[in-house]
């Protein structure tokens, strides 16, 4: 699958892995929970209106529209928060 | 005494602890952030290895300089990295970070919340792959990664020219720079523009290097529909009312920037609507202090005019705070402070005339066009809370319909509901009332 974004820099950081739905991917260090995600997807969760897919917008923690979560319960926004090696994530229902 | 908080480590929060630590104070820190920077001077984490002017361009002097001081300035401030505030009450500040949720006693309050992009919801923006512009800018400085492999740029303002000529720069395949303005409207700010001809010289060579290495840049555009599940392409109609197709898997939105006011309107701050930036704005004297409550602003969350602004903003209203704390004050540096704020005040005006807001968007929208992205509620639910429901005010609609409601606040689609009410009403911006703020202004963990 493609994701949606692209690295164009400071790619020669070192890899970690994480999952995410169950999933093992792999992501660089100092990638966000969003970059890492979305180097592989193109959207981070559904919305809970029925109007389809989101992906984040505002990429500040501002908007609140890449919201996710893992498998502790716990809920983050993606863009905020650093992807961390054995995370292990889920996209909220 | 109780300690002085400020809220927000940008140009103006680090300039304002600064001031604040010259003066012989330990103020409190409190930013959302990783690493001190703001938006505008955002660093990367650890372990990202490119320089500063890579990073910021013609402003890394002024981002290296700011960083440096701030960092050595260790225990003589108390830094709440990664923490944020999620209400104020007259005699409290509530913050949630590494700590969990942590009150604090408020004392003096400098607020300098920074401010993110003014947006208008155009048909498909909620799609993954539509970003904010500004965030479009962060994905690059702060991550490496451009927000798809061909990218549009649509929207209005210096950073539209700025993040598509980075963007190029750094290798993406920029698809086109759709620029609501005119190009008449530039021209007739220049006597503005003027008064900071560095800025304007380089906003001219973003321009001119785009066009040289054929990025498409057209004015006068109205974005009309974003295609795809995931973005595939953007309908708009060109000056010469012509539709046109623009393929690409990423589209960056933004209409300029908006003040991040919430903080404010919960210290109890008293608002004026500011008819060039068509937005309620805190009410503060030059200096930024507000009527009452030992509150005072700077930087962009208090009026929008840029990185250099808000550093000299910061200073000034540190010396007001320090001075109502019966410090000694180099009055000299003061005016020398206020005379650089008249400038800066002049060449932002200059931007919103060369830029201005394409409220008109509103009037053409479609009723499916999502309105609030949290509660998803449509344009078209929003006509109908005013035509029929009889919302006298953006309030009312809100409770009626829930624009702002959800878990952004209105920091997204508050403006634009504010100028659609208006607008449906036939009344000018002003008169919609303005979006009222609410604790939490961002979710916090109830456990």
């Amino acid at each position: 699958m493609t994701g949606q974004f692209v690295r164009l820099a400071e790619t020669e950081r070192p890899e970690i892995g994480f999952t995410l739905d169950g999933m093992k991917l792999t992501a660089l260090a100092g990638d966000t929970v969003l970059t890492a995600v979305l180097m592989q997807r193109r959207a981070v969760r559904r919305s809970e209106f029925g109007d389809g897919p989101r992906a984040g917008f505002c990429l500040m923690g501002a908007c609140q529209d890449c919201w996710i979560g893992d498998v502790d319960g716990r809920r983050f926004r993606a863009c905020s928060t650093l992807v961390t090696d054995g995370m292990a994530l889920v996209t909220l229902p | 005494m109780t300690a002085v908080i400020i809220v927000g480590a940008g140009p103006a929060g680090m300039a304002a602890a600064l001031t604040l630590v010259e003066a012989g104070l330990r103020p409190i820190v409190v930013d959302e952030a990783q690493r001190a920077g703001g938006q505008i001077f955002r660093r990367p984490p650890p372990g990202f290895t490119r320089p500063p002017a890579a990073l910021y361009g013609a402003d890394a002097a002024a981002a290296t300089r700011l960083h440096l001081a701030f960092d050595a300035l260790g225990d003589r401030i108390d830094y709440r990295p990664q923490t944020l505030v999620w209400a104020v009450e007259p005699d409290a500040v509530h913050l949630q970070g590494p700590q969990g949720r942590v009150r604090l006693d408020r004392g003096p309050l400098l607020l300098a919340t920074g401010a993110t992009d003014r947006l208008l919801p155009v048909d498909g923006w909620t799609k993954p792959g539509v970003f904010s512009l500004g965030g479009s800018q962060v994905a690059l400085k702060a991550q490496g990664v451009a927000i798809g492999r061909r990218v549009a740029f649509c929207g209005t303002g210096p950073l539209l020219y700025l993040v598509a000529y980075q963007y190029a720069k750094a290798g993406a395949e920029v698809a086109a720079v759709l620029d609501t303005s005119a190009f008449g409207d530039g021209i007739r700010a220049l006597p503005l523009l003027a008064a900071d001809p560095a800025k304007l010289a380089r906003g001219i060579y973003y321009l001119g290097w785009l066009r040289a290495h054929g990025v498409p840049v057209h004015h006068g555009v109205r974005p009309l529909t974003v295609h795809g599940e995931s973005v595939t392409g953007l309908t708009w109609r060109d000056a010469g009312r012509r539709l046109n197709e623009t393929r690409c898997d990423a589209l960056a939105l933004g209409f300029g920037l908006r003040s991040e006011t919430q903080l404010a309107d919960l210290a109890g701050v008293p608002f004026r609507f500011d008819p060039i930036r068509r937005q309620y704005l805190p009410d503060i004297d030059q200096d930024g202090r507000a009527p009452a409550g030992a509150v005072y602003l700077a930087g962009d969350g208090a009026a929008v005019r840029g990185a250099a602004a808000a550093e000299t903003a910061g200073r000034l209203a540190a010396l007001a705070l320090a001075a109502d704390l019966g410090r000694p004050v180099d009055t000299a540096a003061r005016d020398a402070l206020r005379g650089r704020m008249a400038r800066f005040e002049r060449f932002a005006r200059g931007l919103d005339a060369a830029f201005p807001f394409p409220v008109d968007l509103l009037d053409t929208a479609t009723d499916d066009t999502l309105l609030c992205r949290c509660e998803a509620v449509t344009v078209g639910t929003m006509r109908h809370a005013v035509g029929e429901l009889g919302a006298e005010d953006v309030n009312r609609a809100k409770a009626f319909v829930r624009p702002g409601m959800g878990r952004c606040q209105g920091r997204m689609c508050g403006l634009a509901t504010s100028e659609l009410h208006a607008r449906l009403r036939g009344l000018p911006p002003d008169q919609a009332g303005r979006l009222r703020g609410q604790a939490p202004v961002k979710p916090v963990p109830l456990a």
